[in-house]
């Protein structure tokens, strides 16, 4: 694109890239659309090579003028992928492979006719669903920082400009430092990586700094287990986060921007790089931009995959490229951030909703939401759930609606245990607190947290221990080893909860736990260690029995803690088929002299527990049912 | 200065705005224990969390080292919670370090066991694993064992801020990390100057010196004549290790202790340094004179001499020649010393007492030595000498203090080699000897007080005969850099550097008694910043009441180039007390 001099010029093109997007969408260009998920989930089930493919073949078969190929952002629904959507008709198949892309081209481009069999199906309904909108996952959703995800190109500067990029930073430019900031205090949009601090306030503090160089930081260093919405979000709307950035460096007076994210995200890293070098061709970053006098340039820094750089402090010094270690706080980075002068350090999510506050006006994001949080906010709904992925939903939406209307509710029929919100820094939430509508506090109030999305589902089949484990072992992992209590405490206490799994744990224990627990808490240098022991707590706190039975009964309730439970043969089912012998790695089961209640000259299998690994390949062999775990 | 209205305890108090909360709390008479805090100031650090104290309103408890104190603060120390968990950071400390105590050089200065007491920590409250342990004990000058080590960071930060190096490091993560030399190599297997200011700073025994005590027993044990010289600036530091405030001359009693320790001589370095002014000085003559390379640097610190080898190896041709006094003074025992007593030289072990851990390392150097012999075949820190006295049932505060050196040919010494201990004091002695020699006659004032003080950088002009000669001093490798890339860049107006590796110079050696507050009750608070003008206020005394002022009129070293080398820069005397450098570049090529 070319150097666009001034306002007049965006607001031009803005016009015309819209209009064409909108026939693309009716289909009044005489053409159907395809686009195709280019996010990570789906590009690893193979959509390039799909979209490759559709490509050759609609070249082959002649229809350049009939039909294009695009690819898009995230759809969200990661378990369904990979997608291929079609305008107008806004029909989406799912779990769509290379192989399809013929049929694709001849039944539904040539032929005109829908595929049935790549449709969604609805599990309850078991009904053929066409339309992504007429998705229940996708009904209850509100998309605001994944904005332009599953619909526009998002490596193309001029789709984005059609779909609303840049109105945002325009309305800002009009508006002086202050009244930007008001309009984001006004909004009360809270910080989305997971303290929930206002936006706003934070940027008051930068902007009440005297100080010519400050800096705005984007924190897209996502590191708890199972989350990706910042890098759905980078992935399909990097436009939407540098212009979020760019209306933050306006308003407290910084000049350059820095991305921190994780290595690990290379497609985000490749679209954010290509948004910048776009805008910085269309003279949108730079000097004197759109000939207001406002100049900012973004810089991408990669994070070596630490997930203590997700704390601000420890990120800014990985960015001086100093070791990834949090500073002691005061001095707050707004007064003394990055190389010493004023930074605000905002999450990819916040700085994805702020074009949002500018465009729609702060009046309209506040209307989401409740009380004190407000807007969106979107989740990686995971675990035992039937519908996995990316949920943008208003704040106050229920956990239920999530996990049940949302998610589809739990598979194979199996009880709802408990979700676990926050990553490794939060907690679980069960059964009694599913009507809680979501929101910074009453998250907090319930002994969890929002951190930055993870929403992880649990049911009957999880030990919560384990859980509890399973976080301690990835924060001790993750520590970054500079304070005592993080470093020491959460090895000591993960030399406790696995002490306790092994079968070895006494109710002192339990005890030792808390007190440690608490101490990490009070003790800890950053957020990493203070909330280090969070998933121990909450869990304790609800899940208390399941500590019991361990310690006292040793017993896994859950029957997940190998040393804690056993794998036993119902005499009354079994047929003495022997596959469960001949399928045991250690030999430890064999034949008794009781005959089968089914045929006398089958005899009854038996598992010596004493030679026994848990390695669990019996029970999956036994057709019979006969093999159960207590 | 600003006051600020705070309460500590429920107490009314007014403090200085500055201060942190720890600072603001010792002033008021509340002692809080940390150990990753030592210097005055915000703590950079905030690690060990162990200095936690309650502040209303705040969210959790407070570091209180890097918090500073605000208006209508109401601070609890001793409040349950507060207790706590300033205990249970200790014990945490504790269940992952090393606590074989007996075995510990830092044995009496460890902070670790005085916290514990402070906070009363007890060991065995939690039980675990312990993190894989390194232990180096290659390098000559410095041993490491990260067992225990309980990754304050305080040598991180004091070998950047002294060095401007950071040899020191965080490697690893959570459990797993420690404190090492880039990828866990031995200090002797990178590029450390065993300058020994992590080991002042450390708190346990994680950073020691080398124990060089059994050497000496041996010796002792085999009945060699054991020659004891004792660097300049281990007077000025020697009796805190007894007990007596900083700043305290301990010369006398020095003396007295080590002549009951069985030595068969107790020599000053200091004629040694006065040799060394007159080799030295002399050199810078015959460059100034002969337009040699100029300027010419100093070469008596052992650990600048490592840094310049490694970092700044094309400078070689600047750095005097000679060797450092103590080696010198060796060299001289073992040969001319011997010569005239008519004892084999294979039957002297010399000791040398130095203030520095570098020394450990200088004496094994190649080209220190002569005839197959080392110069000096054993090198202990002050705090290893006092240790040896402390040991050998000696009462420090009921010695004698007029006894004297042993005057037997190397006995006397002038004020100038006193105040080599100090920063800008080599500059001082050789600019008395170099005046004379230009001049024909002394300079008036004998002081030069522009190269005085401990600024990390001075420089004077001094007007010898109408010349004006300009000079620099720095200490401290940070500083120093600055110097040294003038050099580099060809544009150094200087005929003459001192450069000392210590910030400081001698006085603040790696080997010096330490100075941590926590374990000094009877300092004040700002002892950190006053100790190192305390030591050196004692060499320049010392000096004022030296009869003899200039090296070249001590009396012994004229009978030496009388009697046996000559004159200065003499064949003899380039072959006894002069040495070569070598280029440590390549030496620790990075990994592929």
């Amino acid at each position: 694109m070319c150097r666009i001099a001034d306002e007049k010029e965006l607001q031009e093109l803005i016009v015309k890239y819209s209009d064409k997007l909108a026939r693309k969408f009716a289909g009044n260009d005489g053409k159907k659309h395809l686009v195709v998920c280019g996010g990570t989930g789906c590009l690893s089930s193979n959509s390039h090579e799909i979209l490759v493919k559709l490509q050759e073949l609609i070249k082959e078969k002649g229809l350049e003028d009939k039909a294009e190929v695009n690819v898009v952002g995230c759809f969200g629904f990661c378990s369904q992928g990979p997608f291929v959507k079609i305008f107008p008709e806004d029909r989406l198949y799912r779990m769509v492979k290379v192989s399809d892309a013929e049929r694709i081209v001849e039944e539904d481009i040539i032929g005109g006719k829908c595929i049935n069999d790549l449709l969604y199906e609805d599990p309850a309904t078991h009904e053929k669903v066409e339309r992504q909108d007429d998705i229940n996952f996708y009904k209850k959703q509100k998309r605001i920082a994944l904005h332009g995800c599953s619909m526009i190109n998002p490596e193309m500067l001029e789709e984005a400009l059609g779909y609303g990029a840049f109105k945002g930073l325009t309305r800002a430019l009009h508006m002086s430092q202050q009244e930007v900031v008001t309009e984001v205090l006004n909004s009360g949009i809270r910080g989305r990586g997971g303290a929930g601090f206002p936006t706003g306030r934070k940027w008051q503090f930068a902007l009440d700094q005297k100080n010519d160089t400050k800096y705005v930081v984007c924190n897209g260093d996502e590191g708890d287990p199972g989350a990706f919405m910042d890098r759905s979000i980078l992935e399909g709307n990097p436009i939407g986060v540098i212009e979020g950035m760019m209306i933050a460096g306006y308003a407290i007076g910084a000049q350059n921007g820095y991305f921190y994210v994780r290595a690990e995200y290379p497609i985000a890293v490749k679209r954010l790089r290509l948004a910048i070098k776009q805008l910085e061709e269309a003279g949108l970053l730079g000097d004197n931009i759109l000939g207001t006098g406002f100049s900012f340039r973004c810089h991408v820094r990669l994070g070596a995959g630490a997930f203590v750089c997700g704390e601000e402090t420890a990120l800014l010094n990985s960015i001086e490229g100093k070791r990834g270690m949090p500073r002691p706080r005061p001095p707050f980075p707004a007064v003394k951030g990055l190389w010493g002068k004023p930074t605000i350090i905002n999450n990819v999510e916040t700085l994805a909703n702020i074009p949002y506050i500018l465009r729609e006006g702060a009046s309209e994001y506040a209307k989401i939401g409740t009380e004190k949080s407000k807007g969106t906010k979107v989740f990686a709904l995971g675990g035992k759930v039937n519908n996995v992925g990316l949920v943008e939903v208003p704040m106050g939406t229920t956990l239920r609606e999530l996990v049940f209307d949302i998610g589809g509710g739990i598979p194979h029929n199996k009880r709802f245990k408990a979700i676990q919100t926050g990553g490794p820094s939060g907690g679980c939430l069960t059964e009694k607190d599913l009507d809680v509508e979501i929101d910074f506090d009453s998250l907090v109030a319930r002994g969890s947290m929002m951190g930055s999305g993870g929403a992880i589902v649990m049911d009957e089949d999880n030990c919560m221990v384990d859980v509890a484990k399973f976080y301690m072992e990835f924060i001790c992992d993750e520590s970054c080893g500079k304070c005592s209590p993080c470093r020491i405490g959460t090895k000591r206490m993960l030399e406790i909860l696995k002490k306790i799994t092994d079968g070895k744990g006494s109710l002192q224990d339990l005890q030792d736990l808390k007190e440690l627990a608490n101490a990490t808490k009070t003790n800890s240098l950053c957020a990493l260690g203070q909330t280090a022991a969070n998933p121990i707590t909450s869990t304790m706190n609800n899940f208390e029995n399941e500590y019991i039975a361990h310690v006292v009964d040793k017993k896994c309730p859950a029957h997940v803690c190998k040393n804690l439970m056993e794998y036993k043969i119902l005499p009354d089912k079994c047929v003495g088929c022997g596959l469960c012998a001949r399928n045991c790695p250690v030999q430890c089961i064999s034949k008794t002299d009781q005959p089968t209640a089914r045929n006398p000259k089958m005899f009854i299998h038996k598992i010596d527990a004493s030679k026994c690994v848990k390695c669990g390949l019996c029970m999956s062999n036994c057709r019979f049912g006969a093999i159960i775990k207590q | 200065m600003a006051l600020v209205n705070i309460k500590i305890e429920g107490k009314d108090y007014q403090v200085d705005s500055s201060l942190t909360v720890l600072e603001a709390c010792r002033k008021c008479g509340y002692v809080i224990p940390s150990l990753c805090s030592w210097n005055k100031g915000e703590c950079s650090l905030a690690s060990c969390r162990v200095c936690l104290v309650e502040v209303k309103g705040a969210r959790g408890l407070v570091a209180s080292c890097a918090y500073p104190v605000n208006e209508g603060m109401e601070i609890s120390i001793s409040s349950q919670k507060a207790m706590e968990a300033r205990r249970t950071s200790v014990e945490l400390l504790l269940s992952n370090h090393q606590k074989n105590c007996l075995q510990c050089d830092k044995e009496g200065h460890c902070e670790l066991l005085k916290v514990a007491e402070l906070v009363g920590a007890r060991d065995g409250k939690y039980i675990g694993a312990v993190t894989e342990t390194t232990i180096d004990e290659l390098a000559p000058g410095l041993k490491r064992n990260t067992a225990k080590c309980i990754l304050c960071g305080r040598c991180v930060e004091a070998c950047k801020k002294a060095q401007g190096i950071g040899i020191l490091g965080f490697e690893n993560r959570g459990f797993s990390t420690i404190v090492s030399p880039a990828e866990n190599r031995s200090f002797a297997n990178s590029p450390c100057m065993q300058c020994g200011q992590c080991v002042l700073v450390c708190p346990t025994g994680a950073l020691t010196e080398q124990n060089d005590i059994p050497k000496v027993d041996e010796a002792l044990k085999a009945g060699k004549k054991v020659v004891c010289q004792v660097a300049p600036a281990v007077r000025a530091a020697i009796a805190e290790e007894f007990g007596e405030r900083i700043g305290t001359n301990g010369t006398k009693k020095m003396i007295a202790a080590l002549r009951r320790l069985g030595f068969y001589r107790v020599f000053d370095v200091n004629f040694g340094a006065d040799l060394t002014i007159m080799e030295e000085a002399n050199e810078l003559l015959e460059r100034i004179n002969h337009k040699g390379v100029l300027p010419q640097i100093t070469s008596c610190s052992p650990g600048w001499i490592n840094y310049m080898e490694y970092y700044y190896s094309d400078l070689i041709p600047n750095v005097s020649t000679c060797k450092s006094p103590h080696q010198m003074q060796g060299a001289i025992t073992k040969t001319y010393f011997a010569e005239k007593h008519g004892l084999d030289p294979k039957d002297i072990f010399v000791v040398s007492v130095m203030p520095c851990t570098a020394k450990k390392y200088e004496r094994t150097r190649a080209d220190q030595g002569h005839d197959g012999l080392d110069d000096v075949d054993a090198v202990l820190t002050t705090r290893e000498i006092a240790k040896m006295i402390k040991r050998a049932g000696i009462m420090w505060n009921r010695l004698p203090e007029d006894e004297d050196w042993d005057q037997d040919l190397l006995g006397q010494y002038s004020g100038a080699g006193v105040i080599f201990g100090v920063t800008g004091g080599v500059m001082e002695a050789a600019l008395r000897t170099a005046y004379f020699a230009l001049t024909g006659k002394e300079h008036e004032l004998i002081k030069f007080e522009q190269v005085r003080g401990l600024e990390s950088v001075k420089e004077a002009a001094i007007d010898i005969n109408g010349t004006v000669i300009k000079v620099a001093v720095a200490s401290g490798m940070r500083e120093a850099k600055k110097l040294l890339d003038e050099i580099r860049a060809g544009k150094s107006e200087y005929a003459f550097i001192e450069i000392m590796g210590c910030p400081g110079g001698c006085i603040n050696g790696g080997g010096q008694p330490y100075v941590k507050p926590l374990l000094l009750p009877n300092e004040d608070d700002d002892i950190r910043e006053t100790y190192r003008a305390k030591r050196a206020a004692v060499l320049y005394n010392e000096d004022e009441r030296q009869q003899i002022r200039q090296s070249h009129n001590n009396p012994d070293i004229q009978k030496l180039y009388a009697d046996f080398l000559g004159k200065p820069l003499s064949e003899k005397a380039e072959e006894l007390l002069h040495t070569s450098y070598v280029n440590n570049r390549d030496r620790f090529p990075r990994k592929k």
